[in-house]
């Protein structure tokens, strides 16, 4: 990744409301065509961050350099190559979809034309309900009015701030794809902050988790979850005689715990068809093998430590 | 930029419902005052000229258009400032309260241009108010009750002005109005600037205008040295036009006092939505 250009270089970001500290030395990179997760419970400084970066909060101290250029110098340029949607997305109530994309569009800094702006509503799977006031939209369909208009001026990086907040399971599933679309058929760089932490493993390739406004890990999201012990998840009909299978075989720590019918076993990868092969032969069903090493978890350690 | 921003601006304001609130209740008002005064208007005028009666003879067409019209301007400018806060004091606030001032402010145009096509845009709909007031007075005024010469009651007497010799007098007065009113929604803008709801702003408004209007009427020495410089006290300025002879003195202290207001109150509101957290 390092070949690519950086695009977004925070350092030591600070931000305080009169006492309080809401951002504390948060310093990261997010490189040209990164899908970079921004991870931290609520009130962690997530918010904060973003909204210091698209300059609708003023920063207490550090530095915010995008595309090169210093955010203090060059806000107009630096937010003419940015489309994002800060929490939810929030339109004119009285206006069709159609005008406030227009709205938008004249004020993005690029000539946008009336047919760039319905092939946009057509790629966001708005077709047909663009003469429409945005007050009879659902959520989701706010929010992919909300990515339309991030796209409206072709930029270069994507900043979605809690994307799929109060989206039903197959809204989540939409926007997501819509993400993975931008990356893949439209080379964006995208900033994705979620409290959903499987939609930042499965679609992010770095990410930073913050905590309480301070960094608590910043890396390519594989190697971060590949540096942790995998823990796998054996369900198995007959657990004292698995048990002593495993300890038999010298595949049993003292690290392992058993809760219910379910094995849990800190182990390598290549351990798992073994341990799977050994139960079987040995008269012990396997009802399931399930990886436990997920992002959720490694967060839940981080957090708590 | 400013300019594309000022035409959106204008279109959030067309579109907006409660924009024409202001244009509906003056309609209603101006008309329910064109159908009173043709049905009750001599018996209006009698009252007045009856005061008279010993000293003048008054002849001809006395409750004419011009009449109507200065009645309407009276009475009127009272409400109008009302609804222009309507409006304008919602044009920041109203953002934040719907949240569209983040996708505002993330696009690449500066926070001082923002402010400033929002404060044209209010300027406008302010000038598109007095401009309907002006043409329902004037022209529907007219065409009901026909023209003829004006009679005004002022402090020192009555003053009569031929028919000849007012549609500029109107001109001036109804411009003087509208800077009085572009105050107003000056004051509101700036308000604006500093709450998250629509209500907020509106209500300070008008509290400041009833509070101002109070120490203005109120005979005490203490409040005597501030009273020539509130706002409140040239919003009437207007009917400087219908003395005579005008006192240019008193109308261009009245134009620098509001213009100094306008200026001073869009100082303040540049000054504090450039160093806005938007937290919405």
């Amino acid at each position: 990744m390092e070949e690519h250009q950086k695009i977004v270089e925070v350092k030591k970001l600070v931000k305080y409301y009169g006492k309080f500290c809401a951002v504390e030395n948060v310093s990261f990179d997010v490189y040209e065509g990164d899908i970079f997760g921004f991870l931290g419970p609520n009130g962690a400084g997530k918010s904060t961050t973003i909204r210091t970066i698209l300059s609708l909060i003023n920063p207490s101290s550090g530095s915010i350099h995008l595309f090169g250029k210093s955010l203090d110098k060059n806000r107009n340029f630096i937010l003419s190559k940015i489309g994002s949607i800060v929490e939810k997305p929030d339109f004119y109530k009285y206006l069709s979809a159609e005008k406030n994309l227009e709205i938008f569009a004249r004020i993005s800094g690029a000539n946008v034309s009336k047919k760039q702006v319905h092939e946009i509503i057509e790629f966001v799977g708005l077709k047909g309900r663009e003469r429409d006031k945005v007050t009879g939209f659902s959520h989701g369909m706010k929010q992919r009015l909300g990515i339309a208009q991030t796209l409206l001026h072709d930029p270069e990086l994507i900043i979605l701030d809690e994307p799929t907040t109060g989206l039903d399971p197959q809204g989540i599933i939409d926007i997501r794809n819509l993400i993975l679309q931008l990356k893949t058929e439209r080379n964006k760089t995208v900033i994705l902050s979620s409290h959903i932490l499987s939609e930042i493993e499965l679609i992010a390739n770095r990410m930073i988790i913050i905590n309480k406004g301070k960094t608590v890990v910043e890396g390519n999201v594989s190697e971060l979850l590949n540096s942790q012990e995998l823990i796998v998840s054996f369900t198995v009909d007959k657990v004292p005689e698995a048990k002593k299978l495993l300890e038999a075989n010298n595949l049993w720590t003292d690290s392992n715990t058993i809760e219910g019918f379910n094995l849990l076993l800190h182990t390598s990868e290549k351990s798992v068809p073994i341990i799977n092969k050994l139960l079987c032969l040995h008269d012990v069903n396997v009802v399931s093998i399930e990886k436990k090493r997920k992002l959720e978890d490694y967060f839940l350690k981080l957090i708590t430590n | 930029m400013f300019w594309k921003s000022t035409y959106n601006e204008l279109i959030k304001i067309s579109f907006k419902p409660r924009s024409y609130l202001g244009v509906g209740g003056i309609s209603i008002i101006i008309l329910l005052i064109l159908m009173a005064m043709k049905l009750d208007g001599s018996l209006y005028i009698e009252i007045i000229t009856g005061q008279f009666d010993d000293s003048l003879s008054f002849e001809g067409n006395i409750l004419n258009g011009n009449l109507i019209a200065f009645l309407i301007i009276q009475m009127l400018i009272i409400h109008v400032p009302l609804l222009v806060a309507f409006v304008t004091g919602d044009l920041v606030s109203g953002e934040s309260a719907m949240g569209t001032i983040r996708l505002l402010l993330t696009k690449p145009i500066s926070r001082s241009s923002v402010l400033m096509s929002k404060f044209l845009a209010s300027v406008m709909y302010t000038f598109f108010l007095v401009l309907w007031i002006a043409f329902l007075a004037l022209v529907v005024s007219y065409f009901i009750f026909g023209s003829g010469d004006l009679i005004v009651l002022n402090f020192d007497g009555l003053a009569i002005f031929q028919d000849g010799d007012i549609t500029w007098r109107f001109i001036l007065g109804f411009s003087l109005a509208f800077l009085s009113l572009v105050t107003v929604a000056t004051l509101s803008l700036t308000f604006s600037c500093f709450s998250e709801n629509s209500i907020g702003p509106i209500v300070a408004t008008m509290g400041i205008i009833i509070l101002f209007t109070i120490i203005g009427s109120l005979d005490v020495p203490v409040f005597d040295s501030i009273k020539p410089y509130l706002f409140t006290t040239h919003m009437a300025a207007w009917r400087y036009f219908f003395d005579d002879p005008v006192s240019k003195d008193e109308v261009i202290n009245s134009i620098i006092i509001l213009i100094s207001h306008i200026v001073f109150l869009l100082g303040i509101a540049l000054y504090k939505f450039n160093k806005k957290d938007i937290l919405s």
